[in-house]
């Protein structure tokens, strides 16, 4: 890892021309990204935990010794079984298990997938809606602009958290009865979502209009290309970096928002449980001595959110110009 | 100074509107007030008499305003579940919340600052590296998460401090307060510390980041230059010229503190208002819910009000500014 430095500078000094331009991946290989990435073991560390965490969680019925949520296959012969290094504890049941029977690695790599699951989609859509609105208000300004930062404001002077929790109580009480359980999901997506989106939007909405103003963006305005093509094809691609950052950070916000919903009760369902609401679970049982159905459950929340947002700090670090 | 004033009262004011405006929504559109007022024997015509006399048939505005007219005077109705009084309810949690808010603020200021200043001072050393690694785990780590991992150690391995309630309470006028009996303060040691956890990386890294801008700059070098003892120099010169950002953080945030409260008052059970809130959602006990929210966004808007227009005294190059 030492002479990566010199390597860099190596790199620098030679003709960086002979890129094939269609190679994308050797381009990747070569920018100053990467080599801030491999020269950073804390930034290493987090993508290594998140990615094993990712495929861990979204392999998990390949390997794991039962399914969790089928009723079916829990036994209450086996309930309350300590982790397996301690006095008791027994295979194929790692972690222990829970007052019904259910192990506690399964159910926690079944939950983190609707933890993981329920952040990607929520980053997802406030990805869409907030570089949509915020190109629009940067591009255009006046009226859409006026509007956009009023409700921002208004939005801003509301706890977030109260937004999700108020959103995620009253959409899921508009819901059928029926439907409750089953739209759960997408009920804390769009808490989280209408929670969060202010700040996103404002980030596109200030690259977007510094960028309106430089001249490659009044070159295609002269040549009468259309506002939607110079919005997306021509601004979009350079204030791509903060966002990237923006959705990074927000994707750790967003599991914690969807843990905190679903530990009030007010997210997911006990029947497709995510990290939260098994930590709400548990916590029941903290006095009864079985600490491992609250525990890991707790650890395995915190190694995602610390590993997402260790990168997210590293990459607004090595995506800042000004720190280079 | 006037032309400011009034327009940052009257943002602020249309803001309350707005949130005001949400509440009543809820209150309007979540489930039938009449459906959860009468029961099966209630005839249409009953039914319709009582809407009548609810005033549940004027104008969407006319309900608006009324409602909000009944909100500044403090009468949010009657709350769904317990037929008390919105008001009283709320009274009732009031100083539980504010007590822990401030304790947690308190906690985050005696802690986070002299850990600012450590981390600034000593900056690169193994320990204050390890702080600024700690902070963002600190940050990561959801308040609920504190909460049960310091209910675990410190009340179900050591047994040291109660993990729930409120201790005993005594009360002065209407004010309850946990302070002065042993274990009303033994209670309010888990919940305080859990609540104040995030904000102490808050003011711990605003701390560094102005402590690192100050010793850069030309007086704290003339100091040195003196002979002032080093400890002078950083508590005495530097410190104080890092205050200013901390006091108004630490002002703005203590609405935050109130809504994230809710979070540590359901892990504690602390009888607070965030409690009653959870508890109006899973019953959908919506005026208490929509008072909450009022209330709530109330304080929040009025701390940032009244720093803005602080600020705009100490600063009037602030009062040009778009507000």
């Amino acid at each position: 890892m030492t002479d990566l430095p010199d390597a860099r500078t190596a790199r620098m000094t030679e003709n960086p021309a002979p890129l094939p331009r269609s190679d994308r991946l050797a381009r990747f290989f070569a920018s100053d990204l990467w080599w801030s990435f491999r020269s950073h073991p804390m930034a290493m560390a987090a993508a290594f935990l998140l990615v094993f965490l990712i495929v861990a969680a979204f392999a998990a019925p390949l390997y794991v010794p039962q399914n969790p949520f089928d009723p079916a296959e829990l036994q209450l012969i086996n309930a309350e079984i300590p982790p397996i290094w301690m006095e008791g504890g027994q295979w194929p049941w790692i972690l222990g298990t829970d007052t019904q029977g259910r192990d506690i690695l399964s159910a926690i790599l079944y939950g983190s997938r609707i933890s993981i699951m329920i952040g990607l989609a929520s980053v997802v859509l406030s990805l869409i809606v907030c570089i949509g609105l915020g190109l629009m208000a940067g591009y255009y300004g006046g009226i859409i602009d006026n509007a956009l930062m009023r409700v921002g404001d208004i939005l801003l002077s509301i706890p977030t958290i109260l937004i999700a929790i108020l959103v995620s109580a009253v959409v899921r009480q508009m819901l059928p009865p029926s439907l409750r359980d089953i739209g759960a999901g997408g009920v804390l997506v769009l808490a989280i979502v209408l929670s969060a989106w202010v700040q996103y939007a404002r980030t596109v909405r200030a690259q977007a209009s510094v960028e309106k103003g430089k001249d490659y963006v009044q070159a295609a305005r002269l040549l009468k290309v259309p506002a939607r093509r110079i919005m997306f094809r021509h601004i979009l691609p350079n204030t791509l970096t903060p966002i990237l950052v923006a959705a990074t950070l927000n994707f750790g916000m967003a599991i914690l928002t969807e843990a905190t919903l679903s530990f009030l009760g007010i997210g997911m369902p006990a029947s497709q449980p995510s990290l939260g609401t098994l930590i709400r679970l548990g916590n029941q049982f903290l006095f009864a001595g079985i600490w491992w159905v609250v525990l890991f459950p707790v650890l395995q929340l915190c190694l995602l959110v610390v590993a997402v947002n260790l990168l997210g700090d590293w990459l607004r670090d090595a995506l800042n110009p000004k720190l280079r | 100074m006037i032309v400011f004033l009034i327009k940052r009262l009257l943002n602020a004011a249309m803001v309350m509107l707005v949130v005001a405006l949400l509440a009543f929504s809820i209150f309007r559109f979540v489930g039938d007030p009449i459906q959860l007022m009468v029961n099966e024997q209630t005839t249409q015509a009953e039914r319709n008499e009582l809407r009548e006399n609810l005033g549940l048939n004027d104008p969407f505005l006319v309900q608006y305003a009324r409602f909000v007219t009944n909100a500044v005077q403090g009468d949010f109705g009657m709350s769904y579940r317990n037929q008390q009084e919105v008001m009283s309810l709320i009274a009732e949690r009031f100083p539980a919340t504010i007590e822990l808010v401030l304790m947690a603020t308190i906690i985050s200021l005696v802690v986070g600052v002299p850990l600012g200043v450590l981390t600034a001072i000593h900056r690169g050393r193994w320990y204050s590296e390890g702080l600024q690694f700690l902070s963002i785990i600190g940050v990561s780590l959801p308040s609920f998460v504190i909460g049960i991992l310091l209910i675990l150690v410190f009340s179900v391995i050591l047994n040291v401090a109660p993990a729930f309630g409120r201790g005993e309470v005594i009360s002065i006028g209407w004010w309850t307060t946990g302070l002065l009996t042993p274990s009303g303060r033994a209670a309010l040691v888990l919940p305080s510390v859990a609540l104040s956890f995030y904000q102490i990386t808050l003011v711990m890294r605003l701390v560094r980041a102005e402590m690192l801008e100050v010793l850069r700059s030309d007086f704290v070098k003339f100091a040195r230059a003196r002979g002032v003892p080093a400890w002078r120099v950083h508590y005495r010169h530097a410190l104080r010229n890092c205050l200013m950002p901390v006091v108004t953080m630490t002002a703005m945030n203590v609405g935050s503190l109130i809504a994230f409260a809710l979070i540590t008052e359901t892990v504690f059970q602390w009888p607070g208002m965030g409690m009653l809130f959870i508890q109006a959602v899973t019953f959908v006990d919506i005026p208490v819910m929509a008072a909450y929210l009022c209330i709530v966004s109330f304080i929040f808007v009025a701390l940032n009000t009244l720093v803005d227009i602080t600020y705009a005294l100490i600063d009037p190059r602030l009062r040009t500014a778009r507000v």
